[in-house]
């Protein structure tokens, strides 16, 4: 035990000298050659990150680095695992990937990983990216993937409703405020009886992720949910609007089942859900993708990659997780599980923008996903209680959606859960 | 004199090691499971409610000690009470109807049927089925809109049930999950019990012209008391800890929106390993949850010695 300790810290000393070497002499970041000895890396993954491949890659430009992957079937079992790791202060991967959701609770713990800046990489995300993983000018994650939301609709059943079927005009109909989607909703209701979008639940999702500070100051503290009026509203907006709702809680047993019996007609569509929608409807024809979003542009979910600081090789987890997120490498990673990049640089690029989907009609999906990334403006302020708080409302939202019961009622019951918190 | 000294002087204390062999080495060979059991059983008991008494963050650790506020906090909230009532509701539902159905699956198989083995091994195989399958195979089945009982129901126009959105429903269909998963386990520990009943017994009451209802409640069940008491204490410690398949139960794992299906477990988790990440306040939990445990089994020992006392197997009238 002792022996292989030294002897590894030995060769990530060695690594690191020659990396620092070459790293002088190239500029290619994965041109680092670790002459000496052997570095051992694990990255720690979840779902789909598509990076099998160019760890194959990676270890072939740098001979004596060897990455073991480790991939977590769920984000779920991953957070659990990351959270555990954390607290025992040991075991976890030299790389982590972490999802965008996870730094609410995690910047408050921003020392326990790696600060990531680095003049090399500054610019290479879009500024909402990097923000939501930055505290007090500290970088601590690299970001892979983002989630653009696009309005996913069934064009056959528009039709049956007489609204317009092209992608494009759908986009001019659909674009404005929340209410000029819900009324299209309305008219679409009352014409063939069909629900308009899943449910609440998904549909609250997209629209608080639209307000600067949906439950806590800049500064951390945080709005009593009674005040607030901003939530307050969306709230009401929905509940007004309850009966275009097909009442589903996302990736329940009745939404996957859903969507094979024209359970709803549109739904918020971030890149990654491409492919369980199509899974889910598989066989279903009519799907198509609108190149518009409610409210301005929204994001849901995307990862980074952090270096936790308890891993023995720092200094070349970092180069690692450098070289991933860098454009040409998050490309390939679309290419291969559709990640979809949150570079600049690999916004543009052919192989992203010329994507389309066939289950979609078509649609140019590559195209439309970098629109949506660029026109998204706000990045929510998440701080620690993000999640307790939104748990809150969304269960408010779920008991008269899902459950039936009454909206003004369960509004009470969940500030009655709120003040259980024991916040502020 | 001297010849019997000397020899006594070594035998003595052959006699002393031998004594001691005779009185040390069970404990010596029992030592294992206590030092394991004081490792992982009563140090992490001990060290909860040192956890208990103090603000313990999951990732930053120990916090200032803060002596009994994380179990008031736990005991003002809706969300402790609520847990209790579903842990009971859940515990109840599976346990009550488990223990009887086991008894009559066992008298079943101990009857004399072909491919003995086939249906006993039949009665385990759900036992060897991972918890969260079962969860998933019961989702379809419970599915409030697209479920096969909800859907059987429409079928003959009675109205569906809201199996996510009723709390009595909610813990019916969880409690479902575990009988499905318990019920043959314990019907084997039965038919072993069953099968060391002294055949004379059930000869004489043959010959006493006992019909085979009367034989079962008058001669199997009493013979079985011993381990209807020890099936009763396992699946209670088992009952109020369950927590796989509730949070299974749904996608988000919460125990739904009003917390219909949360038990005390899960609750526990939500307080250390959600949002709130304090440790102090789930270590609560875990201690007022073992003290009930504890009431109950204290409860469980007195209702067995009144049983004992009541009189063993039943002397059937003759």
């Amino acid at each position: 035990m002792k022996i292989t300790r030294r002897t590894a810290l030995a060769a990530s000393a060695a690594t690191a000298a020659t990396a620092a070497l070459a790293s002088c002499g190239s500029n290619d970041a994965g041109g680092t050659g670790g002459g000496g000895g052997d570095v051992e890396l694990t990255v720690a993954t979840f779902n789909e990150f598509g990076y099998e491949e160019l760890f194959a890659k990676y270890e072939e430009a740098n001979p004596g680095v060897k990455i073991t992957h480790k991939k977590a079937a769920t984000a779920d079992d991953a957070r659990a695992n990351l959270m555990t790791g954390l607290a025992a202060n040991s075991g976890l991967a030299d790389v982590e990937g972490v999802e965008v959701g996870w730094w609410a609770e995690l910047l408050q713990y921003s020392d326990v990983f790696e600060d990531l800046t680095d003049p090399e990489v500054e610019g290479r995300w879009l500024d909402w990216k990097t923000e939501a993983a930055t505290v007090d000018g500290k970088l601590i994650g690299y970001g892979t993937d983002i989630g653009p939301e696009a309005i996913a609709y069934r064009a056959d059943l528009f039709e049956k409703a007489g609204l317009p079927t092209d992608r494009t005009e759908v986009a001019e109909l659909l674009s404005g405020d929340w209410d000029n989607y819900f009324e299209a909703g309305r008219t679409f209701v009352e014409a063939t009886g069909i629900p308009w979008f899943d449910g609440a639940g998904g549909t609250y999702n997209g629209m608080v992720q639209q307000l600067p500070n949906p439950y806590e100051k800049a500064d951390g503290t945080v709005v009593p949910l009674a005040d607030n009026a901003d939530v307050k509203a969306i709230y009401d907006h929905l509940a007004e609007y309850k009966d275009i709702s097909a009442g589903l809680t996302q990736w329940s047993e009745d939404w996957t089942a859903a969507f094979q019996n024209d359970g709803f007609a549109t739904m918020l569509c971030p890149p990654w859900m491409m492919g369980p929608l199509a899974g889910n409807a598989d066989g279903v024809e009519g799907w198509d993708i609108a190149d518009v979003f409610p409210g301005g542009g929204g994001n849901w979910g995307g990862s980074y990659l952090a270096v936790p600081s308890q891993g023995e090789n720092l200094e070349e987890a970092k180069k690692l997780a450098a070289w991933l997120t860098a454009p040409e490498q998050q490309i390939a990673a679309f290419e291969a599980v559709g990640a979809f990049p949150s570079q600049v640089e690999a916004l543009d690029a052919e192989e992203v923008t010329s994507l389309v989907n066939p289950f979609f009609n078509d649609a140019p999906v590559g195209e439309i996903y970098s629109e949506r990334a660029t026109s998204i403006e706000v990045q929510p302020y998440q701080g620690p209680n993000f999640f307790v708080i939104n748990t809150v409302v969304s269960d408010a939202i779920t008991r008269w959606d899902v459950d039936g019961a009454d909206p003004a009622e369960s509004w009470e019951q969940g500030l009655s859960a709120y003040d259980e918190l024991g916040l502020a | 004199m001297t010849t019997t000294t000397r020899p006594s002087r070594t035998s003595s204390r052959r006699a002393v090691l031998a004594r001691l062999d005779v009185r040390l080495t069970p404990y010596v060979f029992i030592s294992p499971f206590f030092v394991l059991f004081f490792l992982v059983g009563l140090f992490p008991i001990l060290y909860t409610a040192w956890v208990s008494l103090h603000e313990w963050d999951l990732i930053r650790g120990q916090g200032e000690f803060v002596g009994l506020a994380n179990f008031q906090f736990v005991l003002g909230t809706d969300s402790f009470y609520k847990a209790l009532r579903n842990t009971f509701s859940i515990f109840l539902l599976s346990s009550v109807p488990q223990v009887i159905a086991a008894i009559f699956i066992a008298y079943i198989l101990d009857a004399n049927l072909r491919a003995k083995t086939f249906w006993r091994m039949g009665v385990l195989v759900p036992f060897i089925v991972a918890p969260v399958a079962v969860s998933m195979i019961f989702a379809k089945i419970f599915a409030d809109q697209s479920g096969l009982v909800n859907n059987l129901l429409m079928g003959m126009d009675l109205p569906a049930i809201g199996w996510h959105s009723d709390a009595l429903a909610s813990h019916f269909a969880i409690a479902t999950m575990v009988n499905f998963r318990w019920t043959g386990y314990n019907a084997l520990i039965f038919l072993a019990a069953m099968q060391a009943i002294p055949r004379e017994i059930y000869e004489a009451a043959i010959i006493d012209g006992t019909g085979r209802m009367r034989r079962f409640w008058h001669v199997t069940v009493p013979m079985l008391r011993p381990t209807i008491i020890f099936v009763v204490i396992t699946s209670t410690i088992g009952g109020l800890q369950i927590f796989d398949e509730p949070r299974m139960f749904d996608t988000a794992g919460s125990g739904g929106a009003s917390r219909q299906w949360m038990t005390m477990t899960m609750y526990l988790y939500e307080l250390g390993w959600g949002p709130q990440v304090s440790f102090g306040r789930a270590s609560a939990v875990a201690w007022l949850l073992f003290m009930i445990i504890i009431g109950i089994g204290i409860l469980n020992y007195l209702i067995t010695k009144r049983i004992a006392t009541a009189g063993g197997p039943a002397k059937t009238e003759r």
